[in-house]
């Protein structure tokens, strides 16, 4: 059947089974959104183009589904490049779509004209130009293919605009992708799963380091089971939250520059680390230099690139996580580690009298507080917590206990500031029965801000939690300890938030007090509509623990202890 | 170390940019690259020379292997293989100097493809040494103007790329056995 490329592009997305996409019009893209009018597909109007690629990372990290960007050419297409860069590094799979001028104009610097494949090469998992529309329907499926395949990824496709325009016999079945240099169905050898038991049965002292893998594999199962049946301790990445249950007894928590000080002296501690989907990121090893000195190490990863990239491992299962560890489960013996567990819990020591929830209520509002109850509140339910970067983001990760895998949304290897807000439209659009919360920094807000409209827009029941100190908080706290507290540009002078929401006429409120938390949250839940709080939090608040950057994981900075500050005050 | 991989490739516009790319973002210096056509019209190959240790040498396979546009890695920086560069040299050929140049250019079996009144063009092809032996004797006759290939390297034998084809997924090299090599 002759259709045109426009026409082509639509139906080959949604036999890819998105109802939704996210994008903005534009002159070279406007056959594609004239073409619309033949689709069942529910476009998303956005205000700024890096907002409806977060979206579709959202909504992806949400669903598991390839999310979808529409945007037009030159500034449009330029616009999605942190959005891009964003979803390649945590691994999450959109395809991009850009309107590019005229082939016969391509390299004339032409109105709008940007070399975006060009651009986004270093940082796409692959991209295409598209010409002609009879390339259409092939390049598509493979996009979507490359996509959610493998190591997932972000995938871009340019089509010109005479390629939008132009008809051609239309055979979805027919246009089969053709990939003979694509291979993500690595699988381990047999000998390298023996070495990987024979290393976790004769150990001691082993932990599990989850990844994001684990969710992206949907390997939750196997993972709980290696766990309880090898009775190993699990520590988690900020982006593996949510993958093992934080009430379960073999979670540690979080490891890592901002984890808790004695789950990261576990992890020095131990004769054997289980790298399960995660990369050994600069955030979670310290310095590589006295990283884990007397483990062996076990890396269960689908890239094989990522082998001995940052950390030398002693044997590597290159392949999906899912399918190594069913294959290895029926072989993994139980052990008691009760003596391990014991000393785990030894290097506790006084963590629990330094946490900020058990000190005196000391009449300032923090944002540690604002969490806690808001993860008190939400507990048990469906929440969906989608954050910004910096401090809160912290925060976030320490005291809001994840229970479910993708129950947890944040940017963590490009640390994109402006995520939050228009990351979780997209998780609202892919799972409209959850409970979702946006939890942002008064800084990252105001770089997304204008997706407010968006919100309302799609009459989208979104809670957003402002969490403002005022500063570029964790800036701030880097100039306090490691610039002598000389703030260059971090204080924030910001608009009435409130005022901001209401201008949308979006529910809003402001707390200043710890005693409003817990009746602002519960108001917000119970509207029917988005609702926006600005919490006014304590400005100068500091994330602890902390390894500063080049530090050992050992070498935490930690909250005074207040007992022994008591003794030093007498 | 030098390490020499052979890289086959779709031929397909662009996949030289993202062959190239991905050795600047992953901070490796490309000591030396040759692309050129195959005995399948729709395949490249590319011999590509870098400065890297072991585990440098399996990244970057790894990395290009990630490539969706690449089909075939091998790494023959060990295995028994010819490496063939070629040089043509300009060299200044006055009178006096001119049966003395001649006679280097036959010692080293390079051969002269061009003769002008003050000037000749020598034309030699061998490993990189040859190359940069020929070089050095031409040196004090006056080197004009040079300008060199960068090598092309084939695996000696009956092994041959010629089995992979464009439709068939090819052996995946990253082998275990390699990855262990790294205990």
């Amino acid at each position: 059947m002759t259709k045109t490329g426009a026409q082509i592009l639509w139906e080959c997305i949604e036999h890819e089974g998105v109802t939704h996409v996210f994008g903005y019009p534009g002159g070279a893209i406007l056959p594609a959104y004239d073409a619309l009018k033949y689709s069942k597909i529910h476009h998303v109007l956005v205000r700024h183009e890096q907002g409806a690629t977060h979206m579709a990372d959202g909504y992806a990290r949400a669903s598991g589904r390839v999310g979808v960007a529409v945007a037009t050419s030159g500034p449009g297409a330029t616009n999605m490049v942190t959005g891009i860069a964003t979803a390649m590094m945590d691994s999450s799979p959109i395809v991009c779509i850009t309107g590019q001028v005229g082939s016969k104009l391509i390299g004339s610097d032409a109105f709008q004209e940007t070399d975006i494949t060009g651009i986004t090469l270093p940082i796409t998992k692959h991209n295409y130009l598209v010409t002609r529309a009879d390339e259409l329907a092939q390049t598509m499926r493979e996009a979507f293919y490359v996509a959610r395949s493998g190591r997932p990824g972000p995938v871009l496709v340019d089509i010109t605009k005479d390629a939008q325009q132009a008809s051609c016999e239309f055979d979805w079945e027919a246009a089969k992708p053709q990939l003979p240099g694509y291979r993500p169905d690595l699988s381990p050898a047999p000998k390298e799963y023996e070495k990987a038991l024979e290393l976790i049965h004769s150990s001691k002292r082993p932990v599990i380091l989850l990844g994001h893998g684990a969710i992206v594999s949907g390997a939750i199962r196997e993972v709980r089971d290696l766990a309880e049946r090898a009775g190993i301790p699990v520590a988690l990445t900020l982006l593996g939250l949510g993958a093992l249950p934080a009430s379960h007894p073999l979670n540690l928590g979080m490891m890592g520059m901002h984890g808790e000080a004695w789950v990261n002296h576990t992890i020095q501690e131990a004769d054997l680390l289980i790298a399960l989907g995660m990369r050994f990121d600069d955030r979670v090893t310290g310095t590589l230099k006295t990283y884990a000195p007397n483990a062996k190490k076990i890396h269960v990863e689908i890239d094989p690139c990522e082998i001995n990239k940052n950390v030398k491992v002693d044997v590597a299962l290159v392949g999906d996580l899912r399918e190594v560890l069913q294959a290895m489960l029926p072989k993994i013996e139980s052990i008691d580690r009760s003596e391990w567990l014991d000393l785990i819990d030894g290097l506790k020591g006084d963590s629990a009298v330094r946490d900020i929830q058990n000190l005196p209520d000391s009449g300032h509002l923090y944002a540690a507080h604002v969490i806690n109850d808001l993860w008190h509140q939400t507990r048990g339910g469906n929440a969906v917590v989608v954050t910004d970067v910096g401090q809160h983001q912290m925060w976030e990760a320490q005291y809001y206990k994840h229970e479910e895998p993708r129950s947890l949304i944040t940017s963590g290897g490009l640390g994109t500031m402006g995520f939050a807000l228009p990351a979780a439209i997209g998780a609202k659009v892919a799972r409209p029965e959850a409970e979702v919360w946006a939890i942002v920094g008064d800084g990252g807000f105001q770089m997304t801000m204008c997706e407010l409209a968006t919100i309302v827009q799609e009459n989208l029941k979104i809670n957003i939690a402002i969490i403002n100190n005022g500063f570029l908080g964790m800036v701030r706290q880097w100039q306090e300890f490691f610039y002598e507290r000389n703030y260059q540009a971090t204080p924030l002078l910001n608009p009435d938030f409130a005022k901001v929401a209401a201008a949308y006429g979006i529910r809003n409120a402001t707390v200043t007090e710890r005693s409003q938390v817990v009746p602002a949250v519960q108001s917000a839940r119970q509207h029917d509509g988005p609702v926006l709080i600005n919490f006014q939090v304590e400005q100068e608040d500091t994330v602890y623990p902390m390894v500063a950057a080049g530090a050992a994981l050992h070498e935490m900075i930690r909250r005074p202890s207040p007992i022994v500050e008591t003794a030093a005050d007498e | 170390m030098l390490n020499t991989f052979v890289v086959y490739v779709e031929n397909k516009p662009g996949v030289l940019t993202r062959v190239a790319s991905l050795f600047r973002r992953r901070a490796f210096n490309i000591d030396s690259l040759t692309v050129g056509r195959t005995e399948k019209p729709e395949v490249s190959r590319m011999t590509i020379t870098v400065d890297a240790d072991h585990d440098q040498a399996r990244r970057i396979e790894a990395n290009l292997y990630k490539l969706v546009n690449v089909l075939l890695v091998e790494n023959i920086t060990t295995v028994p293989a010819i490496v063939r560069d070629l040089a043509m040299i300009k060299v200044s050929a006055t009178h006096g100097a001119r049966s003395h140049v001649l006679e280097l250019a036959s010692v080293f079996r390079a051969r002269v493809v061009d003769v002008a009144p003050e000037s000749l063009i020598i034309e030699i092809t061998g490993d990189e040494d040859k190359i940069d032996g020929l070089l050095e004797v031409l040196r004090p006759y006056g080197v004009l103007e040079m300008v060199r290939t960068g090598i092309v390297a084939m695996r000696r034998g009956n092994k041959a790329f010629a089995a992979l084809s464009s439709q068939e997924a090819p052996e995946q090299t990253m082998a275990d056995d390699d990855l262990s090599q790294s205990v």
